[in-house]
């Protein structure tokens, strides 16, 4: 089941004018912003589908960079984003696509700073939910409504392993977890959804672990 | 994932057999899943239903959008109804202007709560508001009213859709019109079987309602369709109340929705190409707004 709450139908409340263009896209630049770890400098935003062709009237361009900038659904500051990615420094560019995605409300958002990039995929599906299906080329199903820790990993025996012992020596019940890899051998993608947030060390302690590469997490 | 109601008919079968509300099946079951308390449950709901007060309260003073294409509509038709010569009477127009306020403030990039989605967002609070002067609800009941009219919209959203992109405005307004629907019989004391036949006749008449935005703006024709919207609702729950039913179950009527909304042409689902966009005023209006560069350009 897509929706699980009733929250999800009575809610979010928002800044409107449209849950899937402006409050779900709001969210879609959210999670980009916490799976980049810190608020990037410079955005690039493919737009596709219903996005692509009515992303201004609905202020879906205001509400991704104001997500990016970590603003919720019902943050006022939505009308001013603009304005203030320029004074937070951070530059964008969106570019309208024509190519055919499965859903109509796809975004690819490219974010950056001087050191590092970052590729995400979101989709809205509808009153505010959204997921995303993809994150640097690995496909997967994220919901973003979960806490939930995204590990880049060596794609070898005792990876998994090592990781769900680390969470289990700290209590954290693990909700859903997904494991995807581009091709065998190679890097491979956990995405783990947890029952509550998990701290600094944690993370640390799991980036610590042998062939893990990068640690991300996203907070409740 | 444990539920207690997959469909129209497990909800009512379990409501009528545990001679409970709807509202209640639709707490029972967020607590099971979400694993937080009533009280803290009820508390969010009432937080919505706040939210819901101050934007009709908002619209009804008057607002107008960025682009200039709707606000005012609510106070014109509150002026209209304290001369106390309306042909529809009193309670309907008052739960269309409240409709129009609601939806009015969220074209302005006001702050509202989607039920279930923004673009529909007036229908729901607007019946409650003017039901509420009828039938004197205490602030539970009130909060009742989302819970069911949030029971409803959950058997949509993941039987079908309620994103205009996915199904058009039947699955937008539509759904909330049935959501609605549902909520007034409960509320005016109807029993379950009663509120899914409301729902099922509310929908029926909005299947194929595409969705057509004017320059891709949730103004042109939304704010309109969540007042007929509106209207739709009360007619079919007083109808559902007279003990009037619908021939097609209500589970079949939402997948006939999700149907024609998969063979829809995505000229009509959201993309503002179609319909009334698509209309030369639709156009010129478009191209007056853009030009003009009255909304955010982008960069």
């Amino acid at each position: 089941m897509k929706f699980k709450s009733v929250f999800d139908i009575i809610g979010p409340v928002m800044i409107g004018p449209s849950s899937s263009h402006t409050a779900g896209a709001a969210r879609i630049g959210r999670v980009a912003r916490d799976l980049f770890g810190k608020q990037p400098t410079w955005a690039k935003i493919y737009l596709y589908g219903s996005f692509a062709e009515t992303y201004k009237g609905h202020g879906t361009d205001k509400a991704i960079v104001g997500g990016l900038l970590d603003y919720d659904t019902f943050d006022e500051r939505i009308k001013t984003a603009f304005e203030d990615a320029a004074q937070a420094g951070l530059t964008y560019e969106f570019i309208p696509e024509t190519a055919h995605t499965e859903h109509p409300n796809t975004t690819r958002i490219v974010i950056g700073d001087e050191s590092r990039e970052m590729s995400m995929v979101g989709i809205s599906i509808g009153g505010g939910k959204t997921e995303i299906t993809e994150l640097n080329g690995f496909p997967l199903r994220l919901s973003g409504d979960l806490a939930a820790i995204l590990v880049v990993h060596e794609d070898r025996s005792g990876c998994i392993a090592s990781v769900s012992n680390c969470l289990a020596k700290y209590n954290i019940n693990i909700g859903h977890m997904e494991v995807s890899r581009r091709e065998k051998g190679n890097m491979a993608l956990m995405v783990i959804e947890i029952d509550q947030n998990v701290n600094e060390q944690i993370l640390k302690e799991i980036s610590d672990l042998p062939n893990i590469t990068q640690v991300t997490r996203i907070a409740d | 994932m444990e539920v207690l109601f997959r469909n129209v008919r497990e909800l009512v079968e379990r409501a009528t057999r545990e001679n409970k509300l709807i509202s209640e099946i639709m707490i029972e079951q967020e607590i099971m899943i979400t694993e937080r308390s009533r009280e803290d449950i009820m508390a969010q709901m009432d937080r919505n239903l706040t939210v819901m007060e101050e934007a009709v309260e908002k619209g009804l003073r008057g607002v107008q959008s960025t682009s200039g294409l709707t606000g005012g509509d609510a106070v014109l038709l509150q002026n209209y109804l304290k001369k106390g010569n309306t042909l529809t009477g009193e309670l309907m127009l008052d739960a269309v202007s409240k409709a129009v306020a609601t939806n009015e403030v969220n074209a302005a990039m006001g702050t509202i709560c989607a039920t279930p989605t923004a673009g529909s967002a007036g229908v729901v609070p607007g019946t409650l508001f003017a039901v509420k002067n009828k039938l004197n609800p205490t602030r539970e009941q009130m909060i009742r009213y989302l819970f069911t009219s949030g029971a409803f919209g959950f058997i949509v959203a993941n039987n079908a859709s309620i994103s205009g992109a996915e199904g058009g405005c039947q699955a937008e307004v539509g759904s909330a019109s049935g959501m609605a629907a549902a909520a007034i019989v409960e509320m005016a004391g109807g029993s379950p079987a009663q509120c899914a036949e409301a729902f099922a006749i509310t929908l029926k008449n909005m299947l194929g309602l595409v969705c057509d935005p004017v320059a891709g703006l949730v103004e042109v024709p939304c704010v309109k369709r969540n007042a007929m919207g509106a209207s739709n609702s009360l007619v079919a729950a007083d109808m559902a109340l007279a003990g009037v039913t619908s021939r097609i179950p209500c589970d079949e009527v939402i997948d006939a929705m999700y149907r024609i909304g998969q063979s829809m042409p995505s000229t009509l689902k959201e993309t503002g190409q179609g319909g009334l966009a698509a209309t030369p005023t639709g156009r010129w209006l478009e191209s007056k707004i853009f030009g003009g560069a009255v909304v955010g350009s982008g960069n």
